[in-house]
């Protein structure tokens, strides 16, 4: 046998739990898609995010929380092992909003989580003149912000591409242009391509995004994920306009202004619409009214992968035991909690972390 | 004026108008492309990155990677997109913004 894993999926996810069983001196071989697949890795808006997260399922925020946490440490070791850094910066984060009526229903929903969190859920609301303070271009439309403080950004990119070095240097082994397409288990794994690919492994871990529709049901798994599409926009590099990043735009480490994004239930489309990034570009210039000079230069679409209740899913497969199905929306804020905490949980150490509240229990029988 | 450049220009029957560019006036081509008139007339750093502050200058003049951008028009704009127009005034993108911010 090849490997100890397989891991199907060498997007953010599948990377970040293979370098984490790598660590452990375990063998890992990821099997990653081609170009014509759909890849939230490479076309996300980059937060390592807590707020908002969980409203309905505190585990969803201390899970969010414990990431957060660890992600200062696993970017350092990432940076270490490749000599690149993948801009981390954990000052805070806005939730802006346009009028005092949302922003005090807002902190009331946060107020009823932190009480469910035992009091861990730093954040304060920001009136205009605090808000105009901390972000000199706030535009005069915007009536407040919640800031949370455990919030932060990343830059998506380089952390894929720090990833997928790391992988290697630990001798991971990553086959690119590979679409799975049979799962079976004689005896150990063995998982078959289209190209003629095999390989075989003890267990087998299924972090294939959208991908997931198609294979998951063949693993055993309910794996009821679905589409959703964000537009993005970016901006050309400009002096430091934002400090602290919003769902709205944030300024990354390079210098450009990520817009985002639009929520969209459209299918399989990762299209652009003029209408979708018009209301974009207006909401963007009502935060921040100086981005109205600004040039864009680029927009693209990507799709979000979600589960009925936008929870992660961490399942273990009824049918074929030791495979995994590991799935969420956010990737990169989750990327330090899969590298360093899901590990335990696949080996059934005494360390695994708790999530059964992410089963997929929680779905009915379809 | 005309100052060393590498760059040779074309015979251009063209007549030349009057440009400034960073304050400074030169006579270029009318209708010829921008960023090669600036290369040609000896134009050597078109601006600085707003992060490292790192001279930049046209590279793939085809309006693909942005780095001859110029601030004209009150907008920040391609060079290699633009062409030359009598009177233009033509500066480095963000330099008076960077400038207010070290007051």
């Amino acid at each position: 046998m090849e490997a100890d894993y397989a891991v199907i999926g060498g997007g953010v996810v599948g990377l970040s739990v293979a370098w984490g069983l790598l660590r452990r001196g375990k063998r890992v071989t990821v099997l990653d898609g081609d170009d014509g697949s759909f890849r939230a890795s490479r076309g996300n808006f980059g937060l390592v995010w807590v707020q908002s997260k969980g409203m309905k399922q505190p585990r969803y925020a201390s899970w969010s929380q414990q990431s957060a946490e660890a992600w200062a440490g696993f970017a350092a070791e990432l940076e270490d092992g490749t000599g690149r850094s993948v801009g981390l910066q954990q000052n805070g984060g806005y939730d802006l909003h346009f009028s005092e009526e949302t922003l005090y229903a807002t902190v009331a929903q946060y107020d009823a989580l932190k009480d469910k969190l035992g009091g861990n859920y730093p954040y304060e609301v920001l009136g205009r003149n605090a808000l105009s303070r901390e972000e000199p271009h706030i535009g005069p439309k915007v009536a407040g912000a919640i800031l949370h403080h455990q919030d932060g950004h990343a830059n998506p990119l380089r952390l894929l591409v720090s990833l997928a070095d790391d992988v290697r240097r630990l001798g991971g082994t990553v086959l690119n242009g590979k679409t799975v397409t049979e799962v079976s288990k004689p005896d150990a794994f063995k998982v078959q391509c289209s190209d003629g690919t095999v390989v075989t492994a003890a267990k087998v871990v299924l972090s294939a995004g959208l991908g997931a529709m198609e294979l998951g049901p063949k693993l055993g798994f309910k794996a009821p994920v679905r589409p959703q599409r964000g537009q993005v926009l970016i901006t050309e590099k400009l002096p430091k306009l934002i400090n602290r990043p919003s769902l709205i735009a944030r300024q990354v480490d390079e210098g450009g202004i990520q817009i985002g994004a639009t929520n969209e239930e459209v299918g399989l489309d990762d299209s652009v619409t003029q209408p979708g990034l018009s209301g974009l570009a207006a909401e963007a210039i009502a935060a921040y009214p100086a981005l109205a000079r600004a040039q864009l230069v680029r927009s693209w679409g990507a799709l979000r992968i979600l589960s009925p209740d936008g929870l992660p899913i961490y399942q273990e497969s009824p049918e074929m035991p030791g495979a995994y199905l590991v799935t969420c929306h956010s990737g990169i804020t989750l990327a330090a909690a899969h590298a360093l905490f899901l590990p335990d949980w696949l080996e059934g150490t005494a360390a695994a972390p708790d999530l059964e509240v992410f089963s997929e229990d929680r779905f009915p029988v379809s | 004026m005309k100052t060393d450049s590498p760059f040779l220009e074309l015979a251009d029957d063209a007549p030349r108008v009057r440009v400034w560019f960073d304050g400074q006036p030169l006579d270029l081509p009318a209708g010829a492309n921008l960023a090669a008139a600036l290369l040609a007339a000896g134009v050597q750093v078109f601006r600085h990155t707003p992060v490292s502050g790192a001279p930049r200058a046209p590279f793939c003049m085809m309006g693909a990677c942005f780095e001859c951008l110029v601030e004209t028009g009150g907008r920040v704009q391609q060079a290699c997109m633009l062409e030359v127009e009598e009177g233009m005034k033509i500066a480095r993108p963000h330099e008076a913004e960077a400038n207010d911010a070290a007051l």
